[in-house]
């Protein structure tokens, strides 16, 4: 039987914990999906140098741990005198990191958009940018919103890199309130069970807009 | 209005377009045949730039389209298209498929916009279907519908690339009806098409093509009683008598 007082004495921490997991998680989710477009754009685009960018993007950032890249943001920029504070560096890190794997997913749903449609969006004197966000995007995200998905539980489940660099998420306080006392096992537990809370209703959320979007098409 | 001299094009190896030299006046109806293959998409695709040529001069609306400094966008929203596969954009209602270059293009209010759509759409008359979306229209309907988005950015040239090829022969009579009503109406239009009798009754001229190269160019009545050219006859005896 689980220790629920521990639940009950720490869930200051805890949900302070569940605050700032649920807070780094949207802030990347966001800004990951915004970056992975446009990098997914970048590799498209009928402009060399920004394909080679694009490309150098997502095989550089995604061939490497995601701890590292948030150890550059925390320990590697003060050396240039950037001096973030924990949360902002996980949370950076996180966004650069996930936006390598979305723009890879984006990057599938463009090329199966067919080509006509970029045809008629730019005859009919819109711009590629214009063609891009208007017409080929909508049409590629709805394609690809089961993978996409499936990087949006990454991303919650890898904002726990950030108890790491004390990052004062949901990992951080499970770690502090295991060693305050000495319980380990419920302490966690009850750690993912906050994650849950967070992936199962994400995972959902997902497939009701997969099936909410296959019925309009 | 559209001026085509001496236009070569090459994909890589493959030589597309052969020394290519026409003119099509404002108002003048040309309708380009010829065998799959012949260079006919290709030509009226370069018109609006959607392919580029390797060599010659393309003038349209008396801008260098192949010029660094021409402004494409600028050109192109006075040239509408329609294509084989009408590809109207699945995610937008008819109105919003219509809608979308003249607000983002031209820049007219919403309101503006809308009424213009609804205008073209009366025309080519469909406008119950503002609201459906393309998978819920026939195609006769699909491709009247991407007419009217062609018309309401108003240009002065409408192509069309084989508007008819995909349709199901009961729908192609309201599709060429739709056109025939345009052609009356003045409009340059240039025309991909294997609908002989669109040819014979709507256009000025016919240019047949055939490996690259625009072997004939005549009016229809003397095209089609009498080809000069050998290739257009042996065309024209295989797709007009089975």
């Amino acid at each position: 039987m689980l220790n629920y007082s521990i639940l009950i004495e720490h869930w200051d921490m805890y949900m302070q914990g569940f605050t700032n997991t649920l807070k780094s998680s949207f802030l990347a989710l966001i800004s990951s999906l915004a970056l992975g477009t446009i990098i997914a754009v970048f590799r498209i685009a009928p402009v060399r140098p920004l394909n080679w960018l694009g490309t150098a993007y997502v095989e550089f950032i995604r061939n490497i741990p995601l701890i590292l890249i948030v150890f550059v943001f925390f320990v590697g920029l003060p050396t240039i005198g950037i001096r973030l504070d924990s949360f902002t560096a996980g949370t950076l890190g996180l966004t650069v990191y996930t936006a390598a794997f979305i723009a890879e997913v984006i990057r599938a749903g463009i090329l199966a958009v067919p080509k006509g449609q970029m045809e008629a969006g730019r005859s009919s004197g819109l711009t590629y940018l214009q063609t891009m966000r208007y017409i080929i995007l909508p049409q590629a995200i709805k394609m690809v919103i089961p993978p996409l998905g499936n990087q949006f539980i990454n991303l919650v489940k890898n904002s726990s890199v950030l108890g790491v660099i004390a990052g004062l998420d949901l990992m951080y306080f499970g770690d502090l309130i295991s060693s305050e006392t000495f319980v380990t096992f419920d302490v966690y537990i009850f750690v993912a069970m906050f994650y849950l809370i967070l992936t199962v209703p994400l995972s959902l959320g997902v497939g009701f807009l997969e099936r909410r979007l296959a019925r309009s098409r | 209005m559209i001026h085509f001299r001496q236009v070569n094009k090459h994909y890589g190896n493959f030589h597309v377009l052969k020394d290519i030299n026409l003119s099509i006046h404002q108002g003048e109806v040309v309708v380009i045949i010829g065998p799959s293959g012949s260079g006919k998409s290709t030509l009226v695709r370069c018109i609006n730039r959607l392919e580029t040529i390797t060599s010659g001069e393309l003038i349209v609306d008396s801008v260098k389209v192949n010029d660094k400094n021409t402004d494409i966008n600028n050109l192109r929203r006075n040239i509408g298209m329609v294509f084989q596969h009408f590809n109207l954009y699945p995610h937008k209602t008819v109105l919003q498929n219509i809608t979308l270059a003249p607000m983002k293009v031209l820049g007219v209010s919403e309101k503006e916009a809308k009424e213009t759509a609804m205008y073209y759409l009366e025309k080519v008359g469909i406008p119950d279907k503002a609201n459906a979306y393309p998978a819920e229209l026939s195609g006769g309907q699909q491709q009247r519908v991407a007419i009217a988005r062609g018309l309401a950015m108003k240009p002065k040239i409408m192509l069309f690339d084989e508007p008819t090829s995909a349709l199901d022969p009961e729908t192609i009579g309201e599709v060429l009806d739709v056109m025939k009503k345009l052609a009356k109406e003045g409009m340059t239009m240039v025309v991909v098409t294997h609908e002989m009798g669109f040819a014979r009754e709507v256009a000025d001229r016919i240019v047949f093509m055939d490996q690259g190269r625009i072997l004939e160019e005549a009016p229809p009545e003397q095209f089609f009683a009498n080809p000069r050219e050998e290739r257009a006859r042996l065309f024209l005896s295989r797709i007009l008598n089975h």
